[in-house]
């Protein structure tokens, strides 16, 4: 019998694509259902934010970090801000600080509720997408209550925040927490998306031991965030080069234990924002319990008339983003404006471990595995 | 059938031969109006269970009752209203005849089903052996639909079609076996019939017998495997392949597709209630009010029971596909030819066990 004659197949993934999440393409070569090497394209969404960024002075830059991780814009704000004022040299108020934490972490777990939906859908089940939407809404409402926007917020400014918190804020917040997994009913929405998705034996057998992604490489690769964490190692720069005001709360760092599979697998990455999520909430509940005791300030007092850094001042300032280590690189000139500005994302350098993760797994896997990364195009390609 | 041959024959005296054919192309418009409405409510139904299981609303504005009820028929004039796109570089004779072949081959079975005891349009001695034969046609039209598109991802889904139809095709077939050793027939009635013993649910095959009951899991698992849907809907996968076998078609042509797959739904949860769940016997059966107009319906024989029972399955793999996520294609193997296949020969051994112990044989 002669020898049947196969050959690879090449198919391109994207950039429309229902599960790449955006306008990401990936060149897939694929034996069968097995996929042999990835080659992802980016660029579909470039806007050139750096080099708009030295046309525009340094308040004007804070929209345009929205716009970089549309899903955690109040994170992106915060990072560049605290940059700002780390290169400047300014105090922020106490209060301020506060108001930073309580915004910052309510979008973090915002951002996981995100990836929960669409890591469900990713998997095939679409109920839980719908469940994490309804949490999700409440704190958009809550954001909207604050600063009128629900998805772009323009809410960090240099040396304070555009609005204070609205009247009931802290009230509907308590509440949100409360539903979200303080209350010890067994009714909390943890509970409910861990019945839903995390025990189903099917969503286990898809996720464990797949795209194991060792320390070693993680490190190398650049890979920041809970999927670094999900490799087991501890690294989290709230904790380990803490800024803002963290060290004030109690709080763990969840780290990937492999409980149901290897070290690093999918459902390790998954299982780290489903742990963040409540870490992040215990944080939010400390701030607004502390917020109580501190002096309330004029949240727009401390802003700077005018943004103006000593000339050639330069800094690298990164904070903790929800997808990773995000980093923002600015030299000033004298002038109103950067005279350069450069954004590491973190989903780019997470995107670079795929190839590493996914080679070797069938078609559906690799889906799998760019849904546990949790990318967002914006920031990839900025 | 019969009876409808018969009343033309004596009643209005038209010739046998003519008889025959007026009376199945009677018998046909009636199923297949029967299969519309299905389709139709079906449709409604999922969107609202999975309404109900997402904690939302589902369609409300179709309609008067504030439930949406017209949804459906809003969807299917919106779908014949379509461009009716046929891309460029498709093979496009195989591009129009697929979604006909999948759509008929689920009609052709449709004529072996027993909607109650005279109701059977063709009841021929080997109706269950015609009815996995021909439900296995359809797949020939999903291969179709997916070779002529021209489309790399449509490819992925004919080809993972085949590969889970082919395979999931045999715990079904073994469980079948199953239930003609016990009843001694291939008859689509006949099976109903042996199940019929006048002690209502008592005298179905999942309640008489342990291992059929098992046997009645596993070709339900089976079952939503062979219609292509969640946890087992690999061809159409909606989050790795685009959509499947039927990315690149449209209109009303994805239509039939779409309405294969209801009715294919609507196929299995009669298979499962005629096999299992005793077809048209009622859960409770009363002789003495055989004769009484509404009541005979609910404790006697009747069409009311077996589309109740199919729809219960048909709900149930509703529940499934808005709960579940999607099994990757190895697992998929795995769980057939290693979990499924065993236990379904187990399950025609220990039968024949059963049977020998309990002298039926």
């Amino acid at each position: 019998m002669a020898k049947i004659h196969s050959e690879e197949m090449f198919i391109n993934m994207g950039p429309h694509h229902p599960s790449t999440h955006g306008v990401l393409q990936l060149k897939l070569h694929t034996d069968g259902e097995i996929v042999t090497k990835i080659d992802p394209v980016i660029g579909y969404l470039h806007r050139t934010f750096e080099k708009h960024a030295e046309n525009l002075t340094y308040p004007q830059i804070i929209p345009f970090t929205d716009r970089a991780d549309y899903i955690a814009a109040m994170n992106n704000n915060w990072a560049y801000v605290m940059a700002v004022e780390k290169l400047m040299g300014l105090e922020v108020p106490e209060y301020i600080e506060y108001l930073r934490v309580i915004i910052g972490e309510l979008n973090r777990i915002a951002s996981h509720l995100l990836f929960y939906g669409t890591f469900g859908l990713d998997s095939g089940a679409f109920t839980p997408l719908l469940y994490s939407f309804r949490e999700r809404e409440k704190i958009l409402d809550l954001f909207e209550m604050t600063c009128g926007a629900r998805l772009l917020y323009n809410y960090m400014w240099i040396g304070g925040v555009s609005h204070d918190l609205p009247d009931g804020f802290i009230e509907k917040t308590y509440d949100f927490l409360n539903d979200f997994y303080f209350r010890k009913d067994g009714k909390d929405a943890i509970t409910e998306f861990n019945q839903l998705l995390t025990g189903n034996k099917i969503f286990i057998e898809r996720n464990a031991d797949v795209g194991v992604l060792k320390p070693e490489d993680a490190v190398n690769l650049g890979v920041t965030g809970p999927a670094l964490r999900a490799t087991g190692m501890n690294w989290d720069l709230r904790r380990n080069t803490p800024y803002s005001i963290y060290d004030r709360f109690e709080w763990d760092v969840p780290v990937g234990k492999g409980l149901y599979g290897t070290v690093g697998d999918n459902m390790d990455r998954y299982l780290i924002r489903m742990d963040e999520m409540i870490e992040s909430a215990k944080i939010v509940k400390q701030a607004l319990d502390q917020l109580a005791g501190v002096e309330k300030v004029d949240v727009q007092a401390a802003v700077p008339k005018r943004v103006k850094p000593d000339a050639g001042k330069e800094i690298y300032f990164r904070a903790e983003n929800p997808r990773g280590e995000l980093g923002f690189y600015i030299k000033s000139d004298g002038s109103l404006k950067p005279s350069r500005l450069k954004m590491r994302s973190p989903a780019f350098c997470n995107l670079s471990a795929l190839s590493e993760m996914a080679e070797g797994w069938m078609v559906s896997d690799v889906v799998m595995i760019l849904g546990s990364l949790d990318i967002v195009l914006g920031e990839i390609d900025r | 059938m019969q009876g409808i041959q018969t009343f033309f024959e004596t009643t209005l005296n038209v010739p046998a031969g003519w008889a025959l054919v007026g009376a199945a192309v009677l018998f046909s418009l009636l199923i297949f109006i029967v299969l519309a409405l299905f389709v139709i409510v079906a449709v409604w139904l999922e969107r609202k269970v999975s309404a109900v299981i997402q904690d939302r609303w589902g369609p409300m504005r179709a309609g008067l009752t504030m439930q949406g009820e017209l949804q459906t028929i809003a969807d299917t004039v919106k779908l014949l209203m379509k461009e009716d796109i046929i891309p460029s570089r498709v093979d496009k004779l195989l591009f129009i005849i697929a979604p006909l072949l999948v759509f008929t081959a689920s009609f052709m079975v449709t004529t072996v089903l027993p909607f109650g005891p005279a109701g059977v349009a063709s009841n021929m001695d080997l109706g269950i052996f015609f009815l996995l034969a021909v439900s296995s046609l359809g797949v020939v039209g999903i291969v179709m639909a997916g070779w002529a598109s021209n489309n790399k991802w449509s490819l992925y889904g004919a080809m993972r079609s085949v590969a889970q139809i082919v395979s999931y095709e045999i715990p079904i077939a073994l469980l079948v076996i199953a239930i003609v050793m016990y009843t001694g027939t291939f008859s689509v009635t006949g099976i109903v019939e042996a199940q019929d013993t006048g002690h209502g649910f008592l005298g179905w095959f999942a309640i008489r017998n342990p291992f059929l009951f098992i046997g009645m899991i596993i070709f339900l698992i089976a079952g939503t495997a062979e219609n292509n849907r969640n946890p087992f809907d690999l061809p159409e996968s909606e989050s790795e392949l685009v959509a499947g076998f039927h990315t690149e078609y449209t209109g009303m042509r994805f239509a039939f597709f779409f309405l294969a797959e209801y009715v294919n739904m609507f196929i299995m949860g009669m298979l499962l209630a005629v096999l299992f769940f005793g077809g048209y016997t009622p859960p409770v059966y009363l002789s003495s009010v055989a004769d009484m107009p509404v009541l005979n319906v609910l404790f006697g024989n009747s069409v009311l029971w077996i589309i109740l029972k199919a729809l219960g399955v048909v709900i149930i793999q509703m529940w499934f596909r808005w709960t579940f996520p999607r099994i990757r294609v190895d697992q998929l193997m795995y769980t057939c030819w290693k979990v499924l296949i065993p236990f379904s020969m187990a399950i025609v051994v220990l039968n024949g066990f059963w049977m020998k112990l309990f002298n039926l044989v």
